[in-house]
């Protein structure tokens, strides 16, 4: 196979780690009935934070610890001001994304563009060796492996424990789940807390793997693209990752057309903002009522199965508070 | 095993739901808890299920005293409630909503769970399927899941908070014998939560009956009818007549139509309204009468066929237009659709009056005024709708509704009302008749499909029958035939 | 003391206490990085007020700031997130620079044609937003986000391509607009009255229309059910998209007043972010149009004072966004707390 090829797949897979990360992180939070809106700028200031402390102590796991709390921190101050003190989620995690990107700006201005340590390549001995899957899975290294592991390990856990079955219950219709001695909302500052964490942890696998060190706005625009494909992945861990690598694929298409020299009066910004607009489009198709006229050519049998498979309903009680009386 | 609740106290704001109730059950027996919508029934039972606080009172199991903080104590307790609108997941399988809080590890053993689930299923005859979504059920089998479930938990007192809401005759007798069986067999205590007498004088053993917070009286069943009535309502209160109003030309005409719902498609529906008709639509939640009458209200558009209004056409025209050609449709949801919560009374005239685009605050609120004196509504201009009564929601409705219209769609009109109130909306519907104005209503209460009715259509699981004339008809073949079924004298 | 006086003082307490928490907690950021937090303050304060020239700047950074707000009350009374702002401001200045530079007429006629194009573009960018809500079902969050990458991308491309200057294209933009399509300023001041005057109108008008009107009750109705208000037979569509496009209108009016009045240039950044502070600027004041001017000063005054972080602390001039974020953040937070503890003692 071309090198090229398979070079430009496993930059897909590396480059969609994060939003794996943080769109898992965010599915979780969601199924629970929390939005957490303030990805954007979560991502920006973990990676940020990852970033330095790495570079000061040297310690790349320490970085992805303090990345986590402080995902998990700005998570909890969501749920503290929509559930406790009951403030329009939407405002709260509004204003925290622009908080926290300046905050990023601010406090990393001493590491712009400097070199700092990163997570190397980690081949996994056996599997690296099988042709075309090996390279471009499993020639990456822990972070982005365990990308792969955190959806298995999300959809299981949603699918198959109890835990996650009042995850869902909690996030579809919350007076069931009080009827059935469900504590609510402790529920949903669990998983708002969680997902906070793979959030920030995403922040740390862009400084310290996919996109090193750091830079004003250095992930700016992918926090908002990780809350697109919560919905366009239909709050399904699978495809919630799909969406992730569908983007790390427009991204890589982006890069592959600007050496074109067909394409080099086009500014590079071009490039850079198009696959943004383009998911967002994407993501207006599935959900239009085009989609609605397509589907209805189908049998009724049909057009249920398949706008399953495109659509995904969201949590009932997706940013409702719940009152006990 | 005997529960015991004494002087239970609970207040909701100025509403003082229930004042000092006393309520002794037995295992062994069904006793029935009687009394009008907002009796302060459902309050007691959720007080005794861990789902509400009480302010003040105590509760004894077997003489000791108890608290719940929560259902989960409750029902660790041995007590377990199945909600008037079951509180289950619609959109999980029947099998996670049974294992949902059941069977507490991490990895919930859901061979073992399904097989549980399906002998206790087996042994009432619940022909459940643990793979489908709930949504999928109807409100009967939705009952039957949860019933399962609490037997489960080990649920020793089980409290149904009126269960024979929205489901058919069929479902209902089975409903019955199960609660039988439960108590007389297998020694439950069951407490049958219901505002309709008939039933609990067929089931119940004994009886409490409550009004406005209070217990008006404990007696072992049989008790005279006409005395229960009297401790539900002091004096016993009359609906209104219905005066015969003569019936006009054709206002309404549905022709052969076709509409497609959620699970529902409804074929070839044709339907005929005279000025000044009333027509009960009769069925199970979610048979396709809502549908219909949406689709008639402007809301759906058919797929095939035509509505005519005075013989103008209005198929495939927006909403609005439905509006202004005077079709009406007062949503059974009050606060959530009809009235726009957080805006205040005052402020939903203009929304509906002819208004000049820059609003005459001061002329719409002595206006509004004088509204709230006619229709008697217990509210100011500025009172926010959502802190209104149930019974006061539906007069600022009624209130907000053009004076001369062609066709009121009802869905539920009574639904949650007080007597007084629903008196009151049923005087003001009759009234409308006169102005040949043409009543479409549904309701889950089918004494008051056969009351108010001319004629009747009964939907069963999308399919529209035509109409039938309500003195042809009893509430017992009413209520087969909501279930698919013909009355069992009418088949033999 | 009175009853009415203890009340008063306790609503100003609520009101100051947030302001200090995030004062204070801005503080510990500058304490993170071993900066001194009281003179920080006092060089923002310096920089946005020490002299006339200086409360021009104020006032000029005001003007998009309460125009996006004005725009944003109408589409928050809707219940609409409209944070496309930020991309009608860029088209708003796109179609006032295309007017610009291929407009030849004396000043007045140019500025009105420059100004009516703004708003066009703007509102043109909102509609195509409130399009993708309405009938592809995007919500507005995600429409406007993708509507500001087109924008952000199509600007960059204008400037790099078919406007770039003769000596080369840059960072710094288009060459400067013809001096018949300058916005006139005060004085020696940078300050366009002309803006000002046009932002004053703006708020009144989204004030007026919230208040006063039938449109702006049904806007409300929709804004508290949308499903409610279309049952009460209000055209929701139609005044989703009104509201699009008036919010648009404004935003995209900022956009060209910060061309032709402020740069008289195209730039990349020509937006300043103020589609996103304007957002903050409407939750700040409660989403009422009448509170917008005051926090809209407010706001431009730390945004003004905040680059003197640069020349005199060598301190990045992001702090005082995250000043600004803080006071919505606390604000937010505490009116949360205030009603939790009312219920509780009630």
């Amino acid at each position: 196979m071309d090198p090229f090829v398979i070079n430009t797949l496993a930059s897909i897979v590396a480059t969609a780690a994060p939003l794996v990360f943080a769109g898992v992180g965010e599915t979780l939070t969601e199924k629970a009935g929390v939005v957490n809106l303030s990805l954007d700028g979560t991502i920006l200031l973990s990676a940020m934070a990852a970033f330095a402390v790495a570079y000061n102590t040297g310690s790349l796991w320490l970085g992805f610890l303090v990345a986590a709390l402080i995902g998990m921190a700005i998570a909890s101050i969501v749920a503290v001001g929509s559930i406790a003190l009951e403030q329009e989620q939407v405002a709260i995690g509004f204003v925290l994304t622009m908080m926290t990107a300046d905050l990023s700006s601010f406090l990393g201005n001493p590491y712009v563009n400097l070199p700092g340590p990163y997570v190397g390549q980690q081949p996994i001995p056996f599997l690296a060796d099988i042709p075309l899957i090996g390279p471009v899975f499993f020639r990456q290294n822990i972070v982005i492996y365990a990308s792969y592991l955190l959806i298995v390990l999300a959809w299981w856990w949603m699918m198959r424990t109890q835990p996650g079955l009042k995850m869902r219950g909690v996030g579809e219709r919350p007076a069931s789940a009080f009827a059935r001695g469900v504590d609510v909302n402790a529920v949903r500052y669990t998983y708002t807390a969680l997902g906070g964490a793979l959030v920030g942890i995403a922040g740390a696998t862009y400084s310290l793997v996919v996109k090193l060190g750091w830079s004003h706005n250095h992930t700016a625009g992918n926090g908002w693209i990780a809350l697109a494909i919560v919905i366009f992945g239909g709050w399904d861990p699978w495809k919630v990752a799909g969406g992730a690598y569908l983007f790390g694929a427009l991204k890589a298409l982006g890069s592959v057309l600007q050496r074109n020299p067909a394409f080099q009066n086009v500014p590079t910004q071009i490039f850079s903002t198009a696959p943004f607009a383009m998911m967002i489009l994407f993501l207006a198709l599935t959900s239009s009522g085009l989609t609605d006229r397509f589907l209805d050519l189908f049998s009724p049998k049909v057009r249920n199965r398949l706008e399953a498979i495109i659509r995904g309903r969201a949590p009932a009680a997706l940013g409702q508070p719940f009152h006990r009386d | 095993m005997r529960v015991e609740m004494r002087q239970i106290h609970k207040s909701f704001g100025p509403v003082h739901a229930n004042a000092g109730v006393d309520l002794t059950l037995e295992a062994g027996r069904i006793h029935g808890l009687l009394g009008e919508n907002g009796a302060g029934k459902t309050t007691l039972m959720k007080i005794l299920s861990g789902y509400q606080s009480m302010d003040s009172g105590e509760i004894l199991i077997d003489g000791k005293p108890v608290t719940f903080a929560s259902p989960a104590e409750a029902i660790r307790a041995g007590i377990g409630m199945l909600h008037q609108d079951p509180l289950d997941f619609p959109p999980m399988t029947v099998l996670d909503n049974f294992l949902l809080a059941f069977d507490d590890r991490l990895i919930p053993d859901r061979k073992r769970g399904e097989a549980m689930m399906l002998e206790l299923a087996q042994r009432f005859n619940f022909p459940l399927n643990p793979h489908v979504a709930v949504e999928r059920l109807t409100v009967g089998e939705r009952q039957q899941l949860e019933i399962i479930r609490l037997l489960a938990l080990g649920a020793q007192v089980i409290i149904l908070d009126e269960p024979t809401t929205g489901i058919s005759a069929p479902q209902k007798v089975q409903l019955f014998a199960t609660l039988r069986r439960l108590a007389h067999e297998e020694g439950k205590a069951i407490v049958f939560v219901s505002h309709k007498l008939e039933e609990v004088e067929a089931l119940c053993d004994e009886v409490t009956v409550l009004r406005r917070g209070k217990v008006t009286g404990h007696k072992p069943m049989p008790v005279p009818i006409d005395e229960l009535v009297r401790m539900m309502f002091g004096q016993s209160i009359a609906m209104p007549d219905k005066p015969p109003v003569p019936l006009g030309e054709i206002v309404l005409r549905a022709e052969k139509l076709l509409i497609t719902g959620h699970r529902l498609e409804i074929r070839d529906a044709s339907l005929e309204a005279r000025a000044g008709e009333v027509i009960g639509f009769a069925g199970m939640e979610g048979s396709g009468q809502s549908l219909f009458l949406r689709t008639i209200a402007g809301l759906i558009r058919p797929k095939r066929g035509h509505i005519f209004l005075d013989g103008e056409e209005l198929t495939g025209r927006p909403y609005r237009e439905f509006m202004r050609a005077g079709i009406s449709l007062l949503p059974a949801d009050r606060i959530d659709e009809g009235l726009v919560r957080g805006l205040t009374i005052a402020e939903h005239f203009p929304l509906r009056r002819e208004t000049p685009f820059f609003i005459d605050w001061e002329e719409n609120r002595r206006y509004v005024e004088k509204m709230i004196e006619f229709y008697n509504i217990k509210g100011r201009p500025e009172t926010p709708v959502e802190s209104l009564s149930g019974g006061n929601q539906q007069r600022v409705l009624l209130a907000l509704q053009p004076p001369k219209l062609k066709v009121l769609i009802m869905e539920h009109p009574t639904r949650g009302l007080d007597i007084g109130s629903a008196r009151w909306v049923w005087e003001q519907l009759l009234k409308r008749r006169e102005d040949g104005t043409v009543i479409l209503f549904t309701s889950a209460d089918l004494d008051e499909i056969m009351t108010y009715s001319d004629r009747v259509v009964i939907f069963f699981s999308g399919q529209m029958y035509p109409p039938i004339r309500a003195t042809d008809l009893t509430v017992e073949e009413l209520g087969y035939r909501i279930g698919g079924r013909a009355a069992p004298d009418a088949e033999a | 003391m009175s009853h009415q006086l203890k009340e008063r003082l306790q609503a100003l307490a609520w009101l100051i206490l947030p302001i200090i928490a995030a004062l204070l907690f801005t503080a510990i950021v500058l304490l993170l990085v071993g900066a001194q937090p009281l003179q920080a303050f006092w060089e923002i304060a310096r920089g946005a007020l020490e002299s006339p020239a200086k409360w021009a700047d104020v006032l000029t950074a005001w003007v998009p700031l309460a125009l996006v707000g004005a725009g944003m009350s109408l589409t928050f009374a809707a219940g609409l997130w409209n944070i496309g702002a930020e991309g009608q401001i860029i088209v708003g200045a796109i179609f006032a620079t295309w007017v610009a530079r291929n407009v030849h007429l004396p000043l007045w006629p140019t500025l009105f044609l420059v100004i009516v194009a703004g708003m066009v573009g703007g509102a043109f960018w909102g509609w195509l937003t409130g399009l993708l809500r309405v009938y592809a079902r995007v919500h507005e969050i995600f429409g406007g986000l993708g509507m500001n990458f087109i924008a952000t991308a199509l600007i960059i491309w204008l400037i790099f391509n078919p406007w770039k200057p003769a000596r080369g294209a840059t960072m710094s933009g288009t060459e400067p607009f013809p001096p018949n399509a300058w916005v006139p300023r005060l004085g020696h001041t940078r300050l366009p009255p002309l803006a000002v005057l046009m932002a004053i109108l703006a708020v009144l008008l989204a004030y007026y229309l919230l208040k006063g009107t039938r449109y702006g009750l049904e806007l409300r109705a929709m804004g508290k059910n949308m499903r409610a208000a279309f049952l009460q037979g209000i055209p929701t569509h139609r005044h989703m998209l009104s509201a699009f496009i008036l919010c648009g209108a404004m935003a995209g009016l900022a956009g060209a007043l910060q061309a032709t009045a402020v740069y008289h240039r195209l730039i990349p950044r020509i937006s300043g972010g103020y589609g996103y502070a304007g957002m903050l600027v409407v939750i700040l004041a409660g989403y009422r149009p009448e509170w917008v001017p005051a926090v809209a000063l407010f706001f431009a005054a730390i945004g003004v004072g905040s680059p003197r972080l640069e020349l005199n602390m060598q301190l990045d001039a992001s702090l005082g966004g995250v000043l600004e974020g803080a006071i919505v953040l606390f604000v937010l937070l505490a009116a949360g707390l205030r009603k939790r503890l009312a219920r509780r003692s009630s």
